[in-house]
């Protein structure tokens, strides 16, 4: 029954900060197993957009659901269904990588946390680094921890915000290559982001926040029927900055 | 409580006493000056000050504890102010877990790392030439009155870090508590002080608890004085912690 039913759903959501209207009035639903992209620009209201969804803030009118559960009304029900990663790796310096996945797999009592714990270093290229510090770690290993920590329990959605601002190319790819994985598993994905490359790399619906209301949304395909028909035209095409910068580091890569 | 509060309450507990484990500086800054403090009154004031008694670090040593509770649970506010800015606080808040478990976590946190100050802080006053006839059961007491301080205070430093707006504010609550044994009996006499002086000196918590652990400390009757100071520490501690609960409300709502 409840395989039919979106995996978010979104109806006439508001928030205002004091004065400050953010959301006045956001639609939109998102099919299970598919990632869902929420473009704006910075202070547009995507994390607000977050926050509520995950239960960590109460909108002031409208109404959300998350795998079926009301967020207003049944906020435990969406927490066992849901996992953040917020805007910042929420991750803790002092303990070591291992030891903060252990401290996730614990608290959601997931069984075997030592083991679950392995398997998530290893499969995040993290193994070595493992017993260290968190402290210690760069922005690109931490944010692939902070990610890592929110596959443990199987959440059947992941909200990621902004997970690759800050982020160098190189592990920009790595992240986007995980997103693609949780997604081919079944796992729905919303993720909110201000690079527009990554939505059109990633999402398979995508919808824009501008000044507290969804302006537009649909698949790529369809955004692009909003703009005039392309032209074709004979341009010679220069590698751009990213791809010759990737093509250089590449080889260090391969040595790893 | 159900037994989901307690696992998730001890695996806070485990990963907030891993910081303390983990900065061992911190204990060090917190036992350090309390021990100064005795050091500077046994042997620099000490000799010049009338407390009545052939055993000054006896005397002493009630005070002195306050002291180091007061400074250390400055440290609670501080941890807990790092988590709500770095975003963890938010990541277990969006977890299927017991809320409140994650102030718990600190919270035991605070009477563990606070009982090692003060097994510190005892084990240097014996060094130094205090000595108790107390049997278990004052011991007990004893104990138990420094744990229910701890708590009164560490629910404080929770209101704190859940208000404060940067790091040095989280903490500051914590000056004036540090400083209110030094207007008590904890180091002098207070019929030694002039009048208004006198009547703040006896009429404040630490006065009660100070004169308690010291009655306890060499055997004497405590007197009404226990339930004052039993009384002020449940009543700071109860409503410390509603209060406390006001504001974690405020701030998650």
């Amino acid at each position: 029954m409840q395989t039919t039913e979106p995996a978010i759903r979104v109806h006439g959501l508001r928030k205002a900060y004091q004065q400050l209207e953010v959301l006045k009035g956001v639609n939109f639903e998102v099919a299970r197993g598919s990632i869902f992209a929420l473009l704006g620009s910075n202070g547009a209201g995507k994390t607000t957009v977050v926050r509520i969804l995950s239960t960590l803030l109460k909108a002031d009118d409208g109404s959300a659901t998350v795998d079926g559960f009301d967020v207003r009304s049944q906020p435990a029900r969406v927490r066992e269904s849901v996992s953040l990663t917020g805007q910042f790796a929420a991750v803790d310096e002092i303990l070591t990588g291992r030891e903060n996945l252990i401290m996730i797999a614990e608290l959601r009592q997931v069984g075997s946390p030592g083991k679950v714990a392995d398997d998530l270093l290893d499969r995040f290229g993290l193994t070595d680094a493992g017993r260290r510090r968190v402290g210690t770690y760069s922005g690109g290993m931490r944010r692939r921890l902070d990610i890592a920590m929110s596959f443990i329990g199987d959440p059947p959605v992941i909200f990621l915000d902004e997970p690759t601002t800050g982020l160098d190319p190189e592990a920009r790819i790595e992240v986007w290559q995980m997103i693609q994985d949780l997604a081919d598993a079944g796992t729905t994905v919303f993720l909110t982001t201000q690079y527009l490359e990554e939505a059109e790399k990633l999402a398979d619906r995508i919808a824009i926040l501008h000044q507290g209301t969804i302006i537009v949304s649909g698949t790529l395909a369809e955004l692009r029927l909003l703009l005039p028909p392309a032209k074709a035209e004979y341009v010679e095409r220069q590698p751009t900055l990213e791809e010759i910068f990737l093509a250089v580091i590449g080889d260090k890569k391969g040595q790893r | 409580m159900s037994t989901h509060a307690l696992s998730d309450s001890r695996v806070m507990l485990k990963r907030s006493l891993r910081h303390v484990t983990r900065s061992l500086d911190t204990i060090i800054t917190v036992t350090i000056m309390p021990i100064a403090f005795m050091l500077l009154f046994v042997y620099v004031f000490g000799g010049a000050i009338q407390a009545n008694t052939d055993n000054y670090v006896n005397y002493l040593l009630p005070g002195i504890l306050l002291i180091a509770i007061a400074s250390g649970v400055a440290y609670t506010a501080y941890r807990l102010f790092n988590d709500l800015q770095s975003g963890i606080f938010e990541r277990f808040h969006s977890m299927p877990i017991a809320r409140p478990s994650v102030l718990w976590g600190h919270v035991l946190t605070s009477v563990v790392s606070n009982a090692i100050s003060v097994i510190i802080i005892a084990l240097v006053a014996l060094v130094m030439g205090f000595r108790s006839s107390a049997g278990p059961l004052a011991w007990l007491a004893v104990a138990g009155i420094l744990v229910l301080f701890t708590l009164a205070l560490t629910w404080i430093a929770v209101i704190a870090a859940l208000s404060a707006k940067t790091q040095d504010g989280a903490a500051a609550f914590s000056y004036p508590i540090i400083f209110l044994p030094f207007i008590s009996s904890a180091f002098v006499p207070t019929d030694s002080m002039p009048g208004p002086v006198r009547a703040f000196a006896e009429n404040q918590p630490v006065t009660s608890i100070v004169d308690t652990i010291r009655a306890l400390f060499e055997q004497q009757p405590v007197g009404t004085e226990i339930w004052t100071a039993l009384a002020w520490c449940a009543g700071v501690l109860l409503i410390a912690y509603l209060a406390a609960l006001a504001a974690y409300r405020r701030k998650i709502a």
